[in-house]
């Protein structure tokens, strides 16, 4: 593979872009794209866990937001509680939603195919119910959150810059892991399970029990972008949940390009920009993005991503 | 991919127009313009706009520009919206708000940045009491009021037993709190209904029926009242046990209620044919301005309400909007002509006014209206305000 | 007693109307292995075009035929254009054309209906209420909603179950290469049962659409609840579909009127009324689970592959 291919040039590009984000804000006035682009950023987050399972393990989970309003919830329930310190929201978060992750994981890897699509919906209307069921934080309408978890003199979260900054840390930090993971003997694992789950398991290796890590591992790193997304946000619902938002993740991950470490990142700015850009233009700006989606998908597979790759052969 | 970069340069675009010198007057108004509702919404942006053509268009000598958001009727949508226009767009003012649980979502931003907010419909109980804030006013009520007002014309009709229906949002439990604190007989069983999904209420009609209370308290406002109403017609309930509304028969949901809707009484603060000039000339030159649509409905009322009180407190400080103090003062004199009548604000920021009896008439083009049956109570004082700490 | 016989109709009157979206759904899942989103497109779009219909011909009926044939067409025609080209491929693709499908449907409606939504007028014979049994009054167009659903159930059945062309579906349905290898044209069969589908489709929009008039968007919370149907059901089998629906129908209505009182005993009444309806709504996900963890493939699984 050539180092300077398109596809790179535009990975490279978009990093960039990024990092350099919070200057242009600051210089442009326009403190709005750096609000923008923090929930572009987090959305990635949860993207790029999707991906994790969705598009190198084969798990099609239609209930991945489920962990992004277990994270939310977290932080959110400790906050109306009186517990403001990060170091106990956070870890709290992560662990719920790993827990959650675990048992939904256990359950639902028993099915296959759509049968594990519509599962893992299952589990995720159900979080979404018991949400609006609990009164005491808001029921239906979701709480406000009084005040930012707090780092004690680490880190400001209130500081728009600096938050956007921990945020796209923990975006590579998550890039990388992922990498990292799929190119490891156990990502060859899941990978293999995905294309012949028989063969792997003839060799010997639990896949189940792979799977289910693999699982929990997604669960936990989109539980982060939830304790992250309520911070951002200063208010926590049960619409973090709604399959609608699951729906979303996977737009993200499909329209990027799966199994592609910056996939689910290129798809989140794609879909959240073109929306706002779209709607700057039209109304009916869904008119235009529904045709969008349905000829990406007819003429370009792979997602924006394959694209990219191919181009590099033209 | 290209395209995706273009989209974003074009928002980088759009972003980065250099903010405007402050000689003029920005108000950001956030309702829902989109999916079921969007009726609503668009009745309270022409209200806004005709209120504005009625003051030349221009505020204390300054030009307006109003940016007008959509919150898909859904909370974090309108936080969202909402931080961006103060953030982005830097507005003087935020005006509107529709449904309680968007308001509370992003009502902290608002206030926080000092940014004045002008509830133009919803008015949920926090905000009336512990919540309260020195840059919140409302033109509309509290929610509990309206439903207050029913209940107190309940106890005078006599009726000793009602069943409650309403959506699960911080509104609809609202309203039904509010019946129940003036309402002096027996309630005899409740339904909170998901909102805004369940528009099928066969369950709780049934129920309804089976618990065989005097009458039924319904509170579901846009096109849910029109459904509700329906079911209600259809399942055989109409002249067996009575309905009594808040907030569910508009002119906006009565074209489709249609004779279903006549003889339902419901409270409210303003209704089209209150006698007073200045509500004359709103209610005749918005059906002058849109004959098409039905209209204008309270929540406009409010809306053309919200912007003569801008305007009177722009005039009172001369332009200056920067002693967010004396604007203070200004918007708490309540200094205009308000079309449902003059009124005063309480210590919290929520008017102190009469709520009056309506009911669906039959004129004799055979249209269905809306017109005044009498006075429920007169200057009506929410029950949270003593719970706010402002003086 | 008689509130619970009362609730069970209402239950019942759901549980059919999600069998005629659920039918559709199934039988195109099953046999084209196409996972199909704008499903509920064709649910609003039947109830927009009966609304036009009801007005331009004065009669409900009338209407409800007219609006059938439009979305059988609009569904042919989707099939021709856009899903033929989706067979084959991997799943996720069929979401995320589909979901596509969605918002182009939604705001098609939006530009050519108006936002506001639309009301299908019933006739007066319709709106009233008849007396089922002494003291339950009942819808008599709810009831009418029953007697339709069923009709169409047992026509499904017939054909089915009793000629040739049920035959292939059912065919099509266990072994899908099988039907092409002995020479049907599964071109025209596959555009005939979409469009079949879509028309079945259209004909729960736009009879729950007189009880909820027509509205953008009507058809994504059903669609979810159709989903859940043909999953407990077993995909591609019309029977578990219709057992399911039942199921769902009777689960939900009656868990919505009686799981609040249920938890009157053991929370406050304010608690109650808030965590009664939303556990209400998470039984029938709730059952879905319990029935994957026991039956991975569904109560009837098509086929048995």
């Amino acid at each position: 593979m050539t180092v300077l291919s398109l596809r790179n040039l535009v990975v490279v590009v978009l990093l960039a872009g990024l990092l350099l984000l919070p200057i242009y804000a600051q210089v442009a006035g326009s403190p709005f794209l750096l609000t923008l682009f923090t929930r572009i950023v987090i959305l990635a987050i949860a993207a790029t866990s999707l991906n994790l399972i969705m598009g190198y393990g084969g798990m099609v989970s239609f209930g991945h937001a489920v962990y992004l309003g277990i994270g939310s919830y977290a932080v959110g329930i400790c906050a109306f509680e009186g517990v403001e310190s990060g170091f106990v929201q956070w870890p709290l978060a992560i662990a719920a939603s790993a827990l959650f992750a675990l048992v939904i994981g256990a359950l639902s890897l028993r099915t296959r195919g759509v049968y594990f699509i519509m599962i893992t919906l299952a589990f995720a209307q159900m979080a979404y119910y018991v949400a609006i069921g609990l009164d005491r934080y808001g029921g239906d309408d979701g709480m406000i959150l009084e005040a930012r978890s707090r780092f004690a003199g680490l880190i400001n979260l209130n500081d728009k810059t600096a938050f956007y900054y921990l945020c796209l840390a923990l975006l590579f930090a998550t890039i990388f892991l992922v990498w990292r993971l799929v190119n490891s003997r156990f990502g060859m694992v899941i990978q293999g399970a995905r294309s012949n789950e028989r063969r792997m398991r003839a060799i010997g290796f639990p896949v189940y029990r792979y799977r289910l890590v693999c699982f929990v591992i997604a669960g936990t790193i989109c539980g982060l972008a939830g304790a992250l997304l309520a911070n951002f946000t200063d208010f926590v619902s049960p619409a973090a949940m709604h399959w609608t938002r699951s729906g979303d993740l996977i737009i993200m991950v499909v329209l990027g390009g799966m199994a592609s470490p910056f996939g689910p990142l290129i798809g989140a700015v794609a879909l959240l920009a073109l929306e706002e850009a779209l709607s700057g233009i039209t109304e009916y700006w869904q008119i235009i993005l529904g045709p969008m989606l349905l000829l990406i998908v007819l003429f370009a597979r792979g997602g924006i991503d394959g694209i990219l790759a191919r181009l590099r052969h033209a | 991919m290209k395209m995706a970069l273009c989209a974003a340069g074009a928002v980088l675009a759009l972003a980065a127009a250099p903010a405007a010198a402050q000689d003029k007057i920005k108000i950001g108004f956030v309702s829902t313009f989109s999916g079921p509702t969007a009726v609503i919404g668009n009745d309270m942006r022409n209200s806004f706009e005709l209120a504005l053509d009625h003051l030349g268009r221009k505020m204390g000598g300054k030009d307006v520009e109003v940016i007008y958001e959509d919150d898909q009727q859904k909370p974090e949508v309108g936080l969202q919206k909402t931080q961006k226009l103060i953030q982005s767009d830097k507005v003087d003012f935020v005006v509107g708000y529709i449904w309680s649980n968007v308001l509370l979502a992003s009502y902290k931003p608002v206030v926080e940045s000092q940014t004045f907010l002008i509830g133009a419909n919803a008015g949920p109980h926090q905000l009336a009491g512990e919540q309260c804030s020195p840059f919140f006013f409302s033109t509309s009520w509290q929610n509990d009021q309206t439903p207050q007002a029913m209940g107190l014309y309940m106890n005078q009709k006599g009726v000793k037993s009602v069943y409650l229906i309403g959506p699960n949002y911080a509104a609809g439990k609202d309203m039904l709190a509010g019946v129940a604190s003036t309402f002096k007989g027996q309630i005899v069983g409740q339904d909170l209904t998901k909102w805004p999904d369940q528009l099928d209420f066969s369950a709780e009609l049934s129920k309804a029926r089976a618990a065989n209370p005097e009458a039924i308290f319904v509170f579901y406002p846009g096109a849910a009242g029109a459904q509700f109403l329906n079911q209600y017609v259809q399942a055989g309930l109409k002249g067996k046990i009575p309905l009594y509304t808040a907030f569910t028969i508009d002119e906006l949901t009565l074209p489709r209620q249609g004779d279903a809707a006549l003889g339902v009484p419901g409270a409210q603060e303003w209704v089209n044919d209150l006698p007073n000039d200045a509500n004359r000339k709103f209610v005749a030159d918005y059906r002058k301005k849109h004959a098409d649509v039905p209209g204008p409905t309270f929540y406009g009322a409010q809306s053309y309400d919200a912007a003569m009180l801008i305007d009177s407190a722009v005039k009172g400080t001369k332009g200056n909007l920067s002693d967010k103090n004396a604007l203070r003062a200004e918007l708490k004199k309540a200094n205009f002509k308000s079309v449902r009548g003059n009124f005063k604000y309480g210590n919290n920021h929520f008017p102190i006014q009469n709520f009056y009896l309506q009911e669906a008439v039959k004129n004799p083009d055979g249209k269905l209206a809306l017109k005044t049956v009498s006075t429920i109570v007169e200057n009506d004082q929410d029950r949270f305000h003593e719970k706010c700490p402002m003086k | 007693m008689l509130l619970f016989i009362e609730q069970c109709l209402n239950g019942l009157q759901l549980g059919l109307l999600l069998f005629l979206l659920a039918a559709g759904l199934t039988l195109i899942f099953g046999i084209m292995d196409l996972v199909n989103l704008a499903h509920g497109s064709f649910y609003m779009l039947g109830a927009y075009f009966a609304a036009t219909f009801a007005v331009m011909t004065d009669s409900f009926v009338l209407a409800a035929l007219l609006a059938m044939l439009a979305t059988l067409v609009v569904g042919m025609a989707v099939e021709v254009i856009a899903m033929r080209r989706l067979y084959g491929r991997d799943h996720l693709d069929h979401v995320l054309a589909t979901f596509g499908l969605i918002l182009f449907f939604n705001e098609f409606v939006r530009l050519a209906w108006g936002p506001e939504g639309r009301n299908i007028p019933l006739p007066s014979w319709l709106n009233t209420s008849i007396e089922l049994l002494p003291g339950v009054p009942y819808s008599a167009y709810r009831l009418s909603i029953i007697v339709v659903a069923l009709a169409v159930a047992f026509l499904l059945y017939l054909i089915v179950m009793r000629t040739r062309l049920g035959m292939l579906i059912r065919a099509g349905a266990s072994n899908r290469e099988m039907i092409g290898a002995l020479g049907v044209n599964i071109k025209l069969l596959y555009t005939l049962i979409f469009g079949v589908g879509a028309a079945l489709a259209g004909l729960a929009g736009l009879m729950q659409g007189a009880i909820l008039t027509a509205q953008i968007g009507m058809g994504e919370n059903i669609l979810i609840l159709a989903f859940v149907v043909i999953i407990i059901g077993g995909i591609g089998s019309i029977r578990g579909a219709f057992i399911a629906s039942i199921m769902v129908g009777l689960i939900d209505t009656v868990g919505r009127s009686y799981l609040p009182e249920f938890f009157k005993l053991a929370l406050s009444n304010e608690a109650a009324a808030t965590a009664g309806p939303a556990m209400s709504s998470m039984l029938i996900y709730l059952l879905m689970a319990l029935v994957l963890v026991v039956r991975p493939e569904g109560l009837f699984p098509a086929g048995g592959r």
